[in-house]
């Protein structure tokens, strides 16, 4: 049987109770109005809502939503972009779709290249940075402030802007592409590294520290064993997203298929854009392919030894 | 001889070492107790210095210990070895390599950043391993390893650093009673055969009493208790602990972890079982 009144304890816990739910759908609302208005906000203030003027076959001029309005030419230029391919010569049509072929392929290769040695000296300059730049490792906080305000400034800098500044410094070519690319995967990097270096366990180190051992060696003991998977998996991924700025960053002369893509544009070269297209979608897709298979086996290999 | 002079440490507010002096002859093991947040723990970090004391002095064999910095410094910690109540091993790396890193002290930059040893070094873990019975396990990975196992390396890597002392926080506050009994027998045998000072902070009375000559007791961050089991008498236990809000005085028994003491009446359960 329940007592017939609760004893004090059970009345001002339901009291508090009470009090903390009503406090939490206040919350609630509240954030849920505050999150919609700035959608609302964002999408006016970026031209959602714009409206404009059309004509109508029979002569009528009327305002109609301009996202609306305006779609059907985006059809027009993927429509150009269509090569034409006729089962019957279904091998000349692919030979004329991708008839600069011998120049995409060598481009490709210098893309990927590009990537290869931006992400190697990213890993560099992230990976050193990473230990002054986490909050519990940082041998003494002027360190850690320069090291995360240096890796801050480096990734902010899209590397298409860092692009820019090295052809203009050191000429057109894959050199100034590689650089962009590096430093910005240096800024990355390093703040997922420093973010992996704060989540770890402190006790290995404090045991490296209490027999004698450095900074270096609490460093090289105590935290690298713990971080090194997460690291490569980064690494790798870091290495598919810099295949991509790779392919895009010779749009402003830094080397890869980028130029190609402008040629193309500014000859109205529909059809090659597309097979620039299919180009850089293959490649991608095979490298995502690589690397997650690769992260996979990493992280496998890893569960089975622990 | 160690010896610490009015040594202070507070945290804030809190007085967690409150004006201690000690002074302790080499090759005595002694236990340190006392109820959580006494400041046992903060007691050891300060002496192998991973705390730094807010006043007063840590002299070994003359020498001022709360003076060193850099190298100086790192040699005191290697030659003050400790072992904690969570191991802490690099559970990521083999057992050998674990016990290896007690000599990171001696090694420069490059050497240690290539996970290089001497073969003498090597000999040495290896024979550290051997009177842990750990010799078969060399190659595995520490985080594989029971908690009494990973102990027991841990204790092999405080050998190899050839410490002076041993300091020991709470080592079988996380073992099940067989290996608390293991890694106190083996913590004596050192104590024994090469003549280390061992100061051992423990939570259960009987194996402080079991394997200690001299207790000494920590309330409030103060020694208020410093002398033979014998003269551990239930009204100074009910002096260190405080009974408050407890209907009887300790009953050690009901607190024991370990098999050893012929006293406590679980060890006869333990027999029975």
């Amino acid at each position: 049987m329940i007592t017939a009144s609760p004893s004090l304890a059970v009345r001002q816990f339901e009291a508090d109770y009470r009090r903390q739910r009503s406090d939490a759908r206040r919350l609630q609302l509240i954030s849920v109005t505050l999150f919609a208005t700035a959608v609302f906000i964002s999408a006016w203030a970026d031209g959602f809502f714009d409206t404009t003027e059309v004509n109508l076959p029979s002569g009528e001029r009327i305002t109609t939503w301009k996202l609306w309005a305006s779609l059907p030419r985006l059809g027009d230029y993927l429509y150009k972009t269509l090569p034409v391919l006729r089962l019957e010569t279904l091998g000349p049509d692919l030979a004329e779709w991708f008839w600069r072929w011998p120049v995409w392929l060598e481009l490709l290769g210098e893309t990927i290249l590009i990537a290869y040695l931006a992400t190697f000296l990213g890993v560099l300059g992230a990976f050193a940075l990473s230990f002054p730049a986490a909050r519990n490792l940082s041998p003494n906080g002027w360190l850690l402030v320069a090291s995360r305000r240096y890796l801050e400034i480096i990734r902010t800098v899209p590397d298409l802007v860092w692009a820019l500044i090295f052809v203009f410094c050191f000429g057109v070519g894959p050199l100034a592409g590689v650089l962009a690319i590096a430093i910005h995967a240096t800024g990355s990097l390093g703040k997922l590294y420093s973010e992996v270096n704060e989540n770890i366990d402190m006790r290995p180190l404090e045991g490296v520290k209490a027999s004698g051992g450095s900074w270096f060696q609490q460093m090289r003991y105590g935290v690298v064993p713990q971080v090194i998977p997460n690291v490569i998996s980064y690494t790798l991924l870091r290495f598919e997203i810099n295949v991509r700025s790779s392919s895009i960053i010779g749009y402003v002369g830094a080397g890869g298929l980028g130029q190609e893509i402008r040629t193309a544009m500014s000859l109205q070269e529909y059809r090659d854009l597309s097979a620039l297209f299919v180009i850089i979608l293959v490649t991608v897709v095979v490298i995502d392919f690589l690397s997650e298979k690769l992260r996979h086996r990493i992280i496998g290999f890893e569960n089975l030894r622990a | 001889m160690l010896e610490l002079f009015s040594l202070k440490k507070t945290f804030g507010q809190t007085r967690a070492v409150d004006d201690v002096t000690l002074s302790i002859e080499a090759g005595q093991m002694v236990g340190i107790i006392g109820r959580s947040g006494a400041g046992k723990s903060t007691l050891l970090r300060l002496v192998n210095r991973l705390t730094d004391p807010t006043s007063g002095t840590i002299m070994f064999e003359g020498r001022d210990v709360t003076k060193l910095k850099a190298r100086e410094l790192r040699l005191w910690r290697a030659s003050c070895a400790m072992v904690f109540q969570q191991f802490n091993l690099v559970e990521r790396m083999d057992v050998l390599t674990n016990v290896l890193i007690g000599r990171i002290a001696h090694h420069g930059f490059l050497s240690s950043m290539a996970r290089h040893f001497t073969d003498e070094e090597k000999a040495m873990a290896i024979r550290a391993l051997e009177r842990l019975d750990l010799v078969p396990q060399a190659l595995q990975r520490a985080g594989t390893l029971s908690g009494g196992q990973q102990q027991r390396v841990a204790i092999a890597k405080a050998l190899v650093q050839k410490p002076k002392i041993m300091l020991a926080d709470e080592p079988i506050a996380s073992l099940d009673p067989a290996n608390a009994t293991r890694v106190m027998d083996a913590l004596r045998k050192i104590n024994r055969e090469d003549g280390i000072t061992i100061l051992v902070n423990l939570h259960t009375l009987d194996t402080a009493r079991a394997y200690c000559e001299r207790i000494i007791a920590m309330r409030d961050g103060q020694v208020r208790f410093d002398g033979t089991p014998h003269q551990l008498t239930p009204e100074r236990i009910h002096e260190i602990y405080g009974t408050e809000g407890l209907d009887e005085d300790i009953d050690e028994a009901v607190t024991s972890t370990s098999f050893v003491s012929g006293r406590s009446a679980n060890s006869r359960v333990y027999e029975a079982v």
